[in-house]
């Protein structure tokens, strides 16, 4: 069936059963070993995503958020980087315990990724076209001329107006928004199960932005990928995300559908991420700032990690660390899919 | 279609994506098409390049130019000793009453397959080495790192001269030595370049999209990191050239009966006071041709590195 499935090595192998999510990422710990001493900077991430599903994971700089994906791609420099434990999980496969060789061969072909900067993520001295058709003759082994043909084809797919007579350019002679579309289509090449998007917007301008973020929902629902898509635009997220995953120091804090975060946060740093967005109805106040910064990874506060900034902290945030709570509404019935790491989530919720 | 004319300017990226088809003409192009459009307008290439040429051509046949040939021993009469140029014989005679056009001619045939062949065997060598080692990197790039060092510190013409006094003295023999104490320079710039190039962006998202290891050092780092090892290789072909002059010169170069430059000179310093002509000629040969390579390779320098100008 998939590349996956003919490996006898692997421990373990199970077929994915319907209704088993296409990736799940179980307890995941990620260290990096400097001089300076042992950088945590995945402790024990969590989460899933099905076939068609778009999952958002949300967080500053430093929350872990990209070097989770870098894991599920297998990208991470090691050494130094370094996962002590925790499970990847891809159509029933862990990833971690692949040999490397069946492991590059899921990349590119089941799961894809999307960087954040178009312009030095394509080669400077290949035409997109000799690019795009890299990925068939790596993978598929196709001719030169076939590969070609393949690669206008998808600069036509993500909507590169002439694709015929740009497929011989370089990526320096495109501007911005159309980069990223050559760098989706190069993700989307071979109609992988997965892609990772990792700020795919965060170098555009905020037209081109909407442009982008379109393309890239239409072309999932039309080959019913599961996205991960990860930001710090909360605005991005709305319109595009089913599920969200908020980061903070290298942990999930929060997650939920994403409506309901909007609406009801259970966690006081969603709550300060989601009021330091600008508001229309607050024109001339000051806008709102989380205070102080984000966790020295070196160093993460005992307890809870968000406890030196949050404004409700007490005692047990600073020696207790919170375990993801499953969140109910007051009178007990379940909310699915929502989750807070708050010792105090009740209150944050329905206070 | 809107035709929008843009105006060779790279950052007008936004116009371009609305642009449409371009006339081959006017395309913007990568490092290396742009690099040879420098170069044809560069007058300094251009003269360097034409005299490259003469010279690749006076080595290849040079019986076109000259009637004599120096391994002809009846040619030479010593009755003819350190005669002065005339009409019929443009350069003069040398001490053992040779014709020197004659030789100079043939002597440029040694002097080329010097600098192509060093040049190329210390391109490949210390290229690829310094590809091993940059990309490998660790324990690989320690050892090929220190191995490198203990070249690097023999200078050129004593290493040459140890090595030369063990080995017959022709063209080829003095190209290998040329070679083994040439390569730790390409190594180092390789290295440096390929280190530098590595945690590029699109290093990574060619791994995260699939790409093997050999895939992305030969079609992703390598054509990346090439350019610096180019210039130095172009530029160095000069440099070796008159490294073999020198080594002639000492009498532990090309031997005779060969014939080269550095041994012409070297024989007629002798008496050069009362004949310069003997000197001159062989001289003004090599001279024309070291610059002629380093003019090619300093504006080949040029055309690859915008950053230098």
């Amino acid at each position: 069936m998939t590349i996956i499935d003919k490996t006898s090595n692997v421990p373990a192998p199970r077929s994915a059963p319907e209704g088993t999510p296409l990736l799940e990422v179980r307890d995941l710990h990620v260290e990096f070993h400097t001089r300076d001493g042992v950088a945590k900077a995945v402790n024990g991430v969590s989460y899933s995503v099905s076939a068609g599903e778009t999952l958002a994971v949300l967080g500053e700089s430093g929350s872990g958020k990209s070097v989770t994906a870098q894991a599920i791609m297998g990208i991470l420099d090691m050494p130094p980087g370094k996962i002590p434990h925790g499970e990847i999980l891809f159509q029933g496969t862990d990833l971690l315990k692949l040999p490397a060789e069946e492991f590059r061969k899921v990349r590119g072909s089941k799961i894809a990724m999307i960087f954040q900067d178009a312009l030095s993520s394509l080669n400077p001295v290949h035409t997109v076209g000799a690019q795009l058709g890299e990925m068939f003759r790596v993978h598929r082994g196709m001719s030169k001329k076939d590969a070609t043909a393949k690669a206008v084809e998808l600069m036509d797919r993500v909507k590169i107006p002439a694709a015929k007579a740009r497929v011989g350019d370089y990526p320096h002679q495109f501007s911005g928004g159309m980069r990223q579309r050559i760098m989706i289509a190069m993700a989307m090449a071979l109609e992988p199960d997965l892609i990772i998007a990792d700020e795919p917007t965060t170098a555009l301008d905020v037209t081109v932005q909407a442009q982008v973020m379109d393309l890239l929902a239409e072309l999932q629902r039309e080959m019913n990928m599961g996205l991960i898509l990860i930001t710090h635009d909360l605005g991005v997220v709305a319109d595009v995300a089913d599920k969200i995953a908020v980061m903070y120091g290298g942990r999930i804090v929060e997650t939920a559908p994403v409506h309901e975060i909007y609406s009801r946060p259970a966690h006081p740093y969603t709550r300060g991420l989601l009021d330091s967005i600008p508001r229309l109805d607050q024109k001339g106040q000051e806008l709102y700032a989380i205070k102080g910064l984000p966790p020295n990874l070196l160093n993460i506060p005992s307890g809870c990690a968000f406890n030196p900034r949050c404004p409700k902290a007490q005692d047990i945030c600073r020696t207790d660390v919170p375990v993801l709570h499953s969140v109910t509404e007051q009178d007990g019935t379940e909310m699915p899919g929502r989750g807070s790491a708050c010792h105090f989530w009740k209150e944050q919720l329905h206070g | 279609m809107t035709d929008t004319q843009i105006a060779g300017a790279p950052s007008a990226g936004a116009v371009v994506s609305k642009g449409g088809r371009k006339k081959k003409k006017d395309r913007e192009a990568s490092l290396w098409s742009d690099a040879i459009d420098d170069l044809r307008r560069n007058p300094v290439f251009l003269i360097g390049a034409f005299l490259v040429l003469c010279l690749l051509v006076i080595s290849a046949v040079p019986q076109w130019f000259t009637d004599g040939s120096p391994f002809d021993s009846t040619a030479c009469v010593l009755q003819d000793s350190l005669k002065t140029p005339s009409a019929e014989h443009w350069f003069g005679y040398d001490i053992q009453g040779c014709d020197v056009y004659t030789r100079t001619v043939w002597a440029a045939r040694n002097s080329v397959i010097v600098g192509i062949v060093t040049t190329t065997l210390v391109t490949v060598i210390g290229g690829a080495l310094g590809l091993l080692a940059g990309w490998t990197g660790g324990i690989v790039d320690s050892i090929l790192s220190r191995f490198t060092e203990i070249f690097f510190a023999i200078p050129l013409l004593l290493g040459g001269m140890l090595i030369m006094s063990a080995l017959p003295g022709n063209a080829w023999t003095v190209s290998l030595v040329l070679a083994i104490l040439g390569w730790p320079q390409i190594f180092r710039i390789m290295r440096s370049s390929v280190l530098q190039n590595k945690n590029n962006d699109y290093v990574v998202a060619a791994r995260a999209l699939g790409a093997g290891t050999l895939r992305i050092t030969l079609r992703h780092i390598l054509p990346n990191a090439i350019a610096p090892v180019i210039v130095v290789g172009a530029i160095s072909l000069g440099v070796y050239i008159s490294a073999e002059a020198a080594l002639s010169y000492l009498g532990i170069g090309v031997q005779p009966p060969e014939i080269s430059w550095g041994l012409m000179v070297s024989d007629a310093s002798v008496r050069w006071l009362q004949a310069p002509h003997v000197l001159l000629f062989p001289a003004v040969a090599l001279s024309i041709t070291v610059l002629a390579f380093i003019m090619v390779g300093d504006a080949v320098r040029d055309a690859l590195d915008p950053k230098l100008r």
